[in-house]
């Protein structure tokens, strides 16, 4: 192996910066399990934030879950809403600052279960702000109970022989319940279980965030990932189960693109 | 500005209009449905915020998201709504974000009824939601002080960061009066907004406004701090109205409607010879503890007169410490208790004192 030495006409800051640290990311260490996906996510959320150049005009909305400490992650202004309520504090702050970009960062147990009425109102209402759904089937940060998104079978320890679902229900489609509104501009479902999907993620993420700046509705992305602690698996066994598994149950894809969205993003 | 004949609910809420409301966001219940009918009108023609929510909850949260953002905000409700609302004013007053709630409170405990009650007086200011905060409470006890005290309230509200309810009952919200109202003031600039306020990082660290502190010195400090502000407010916003006290052998003591009906009481028991006169707390929390405790030196007994099972006497007798005999006399579900049904409890109380009577 050769080691080519760099000259003085070489140096660091010489070079064009292809690859970064976004700056709409603090460098405060999370308080993620190894393995979670919400480092992830909040880094393409990141992205998104500086790729459109709207860090200073983005407002966050955490909720009560796994992510509750977000906005000590993006730097962003932000708040914290009472559990489920994300949506509701977002629709409050965009409806006096009509100006700004508001997201909330929701977990499933956060958006699908206690604050499911509120979201569903949102949507329908097509109030102009982006939620992201974070989607891993099981409630994180109380250790591992059933989550609405728990699929048929799988162990928590609030089921500990397997949701069944005469008893428990089924797990809750969102994007398709909530895509299913008139008032939502644009719902997808993307996964990052691999760098496409990585990619593909990020992609609808900033749709959503032009979806909001451009002033044509509610948008939500619901972003498919693991809990490789809770799940009581390795991060790379969660992976493969939730490819096998989560895909499976919650197709990937838009579930609503309006027209106005879609011409927004076919001109691009 | 001219009197106008006006009902109490649509008052305070083109009272908070022109106080330089904002946003509104809140949820049909009777009795003050007419203060959401009013502002679904006046606040959109003005270009500002109004929602009718999905819930109490969800209304609760967005007047939390919206004061976040910094704009100054209110919601009005009833009892059962205002229930529904306690964990977003737990969540708002560690958040300290200015907040104004008006109750148009009515009969409980339950669905109840929709006649007018005073029985959300300990829900109010003893334990508005869980943890330890309490709200500045405004008790009006007719139409104009209802208005009067919706400017206050915005301030106060600003001033301290935190959340003012104003507690009136059905009588109020559904009663016609007299009253002035305040001329309309411009909305505060959205680049005026305050320093706190979540409007965007822009050329500057990005705030957080959050209830969440983890660590168990870390909360006590943020709770040490709350307290802190809470005894400034104690010692500095004390309000209440006295009748005939100057020389008065028997008070009674009463808030809002029920207090201005023992106004008709003083009267009646002065034109019997009897020296009566009455306190009528105005702000429920802080309480005017220290008046009467004063009072309560100088008297020989206290009738405290609520709308309910008898609240508001334990902290007269909190304040009293001991100092005189205090009774209760109250009705419940609704039921307005008439001049003509407190003088005899009042004769009764003198008889009892044997308080001598004014030839």
């Amino acid at each position: 192996m050769t080691v080519t030495e760099i000259t003085a006409t070489e140096t660091a800051a010489d070079m064009e910066l292809i690859y970064g640290y976004p700056e709409s990311l603090t460098e405060a260490y999370t308080i993620y399990c190894a393995g979670c996906s919400h480092g992830t996510i909040h880094r393409l959320i990141a992205e998104v934030l500086d790729e459109l150049d709207i860090r200073e005009k983005t407002v966050v909305v955490a909720p009560v879950g796994c992510s509750l400490m977000a906005y000590d992650y993006f730097s962003v202004d932000g708040a914290l809403a009472p559990h489920g309520r994300a949506s509701a504090v977002a629709v409050g702050m965009k409806r006096v600052s009509p100006d700004k970009a508001v997201f909330s960062y929701q977990g499933d147990g956060d958006l699908a279960a206690i604050g499911t009425a509120e979201i569903v109102h949102a949507a329908n209402r097509g109030e102009p702000i982006t939620a992201i759904f974070v989607n891993n089937a099981i409630y994180g940060m109380t250790g591992g109970q059933m989550a609405p998104t728990t699929l048929p079978g799988q162990v928590t320890t609030s089921s500990p022989i397997g949701r069944d679902v005469k008893e428990a229900g089924f797990p809750m489609r969102m994007a398709e319940l909530l895509g299913g509104l008139p008032g939502a501009a644009f719902v997808t479902r993307q996964a990052v279980y691999d760098l496409p999907g990585i990619r593909r993620t990020k992609q609808a993420i900033k749709i959503a965030f032009q979806t909001q700046l451009q002033g044509l509705g509610f948008s939500l992305v619901e972003v498919l990932s693991i809990c490789p602690t809770n799940w009581k698996m390795s991060p790379d066994q969660a992976l493969e189960w939730a490819q096998k598994h989560m895909v499976d149950y919650f197709p990937l894809g838009d579930t609503k693109m309006s027209d106005e969205v879609r011409t927004m993003v076919e001109g691009q | 500005m001219a009197m106008e004949l006006i009902e109490g609910n649509r008052a305070f809420a083109e009272a908070a209009v022109r106080a330089g409301a904002e946003a509104f966001f809140g949820y049909p219940i009777t009795p003050q449905s007419e203060a959401l009918e009013h502002l679904s009108k006046r606040l959109p023609e003005l270009g500002r915020a109004f929602l009718q929510a999905e819930s109490e909850i969800a209304a609760i949260n967005m007047v939390y998201g919206a004061a976040c953002a910094g704009a100054r905000v209110l919601t009005s409700s009833s009892s059962p709504g205002i229930s529904l609302m306690q964990e977003g004013l737990s969540y708002i007053a560690c958040s300290e974000v200015p907040v104004v709630v008006v109750n148009v409170m009515r009969g409980g405990p339950g669905l109840g009824n929709i006649q007018p009650a005073q029985a959300d007086y300990f829900q109010a200011v003893k334990m508005a939601g869980h943890g330890n905060f309490r709200m500045i409470v405004l008790a009006p006890a007719n139409v104009q002080e209802l208005v009067d005290l919706v400017t206050v309230s915005f301030d106060l509200a600003e001033k301290y960061r935190t959340i003012v309810m104003i507690a009136a009952d059905g009588a109020i919200g559904q009663m016609m009066e007299p009253a002035e109202l305040p001329p309309l003031c411009p909305v505060r600039p959205a680049e005026e907004r305050a320093d706190w306020a979540l409007t965007g990082a822009a050329g500057r660290e990005p705030n957080t406004i959050t209830s969440l502190y983890l660590g168990a010195e870390n909360l006590e400090r943020v709770n040490l701090r709350l307290q802190a502000k809470l005894k400034e407010i104690a010692a500095n916003e004390v309000r209440w109205k006295e009748y005939e006290t100057d020389d008065a052998e028997l008070l009674l003591a009463a808030f809002g409607t029920v207090g201005r009906i023992c106004q008709s009481v003083v009267r009646e028991a002065r034109a019997k010879g009897l020296r009566v006169g009455l306190i009528r707390p105005i702000s429920l929390w802080p309480f005017p503890n220290a008046r009467i405790a004063e009072l309560a030196e100088q008297v020989r007994g206290i009738l405290t007169v609520e709308m309910n099972a008898g609240q508001m006497v334990d902290d007269v007798r909190l304040a009293v410490e001991g100092r005189c005999p205090i009774s209760f006399y109250g009705r419940m579900g609704g039921v307005i208790p008439l001049a003509d049904d407190i003088l005899p409890e009042v004769e009764r109380m003198a008889d009892e004192l044997d308080l001598g009577v004014e030839a």
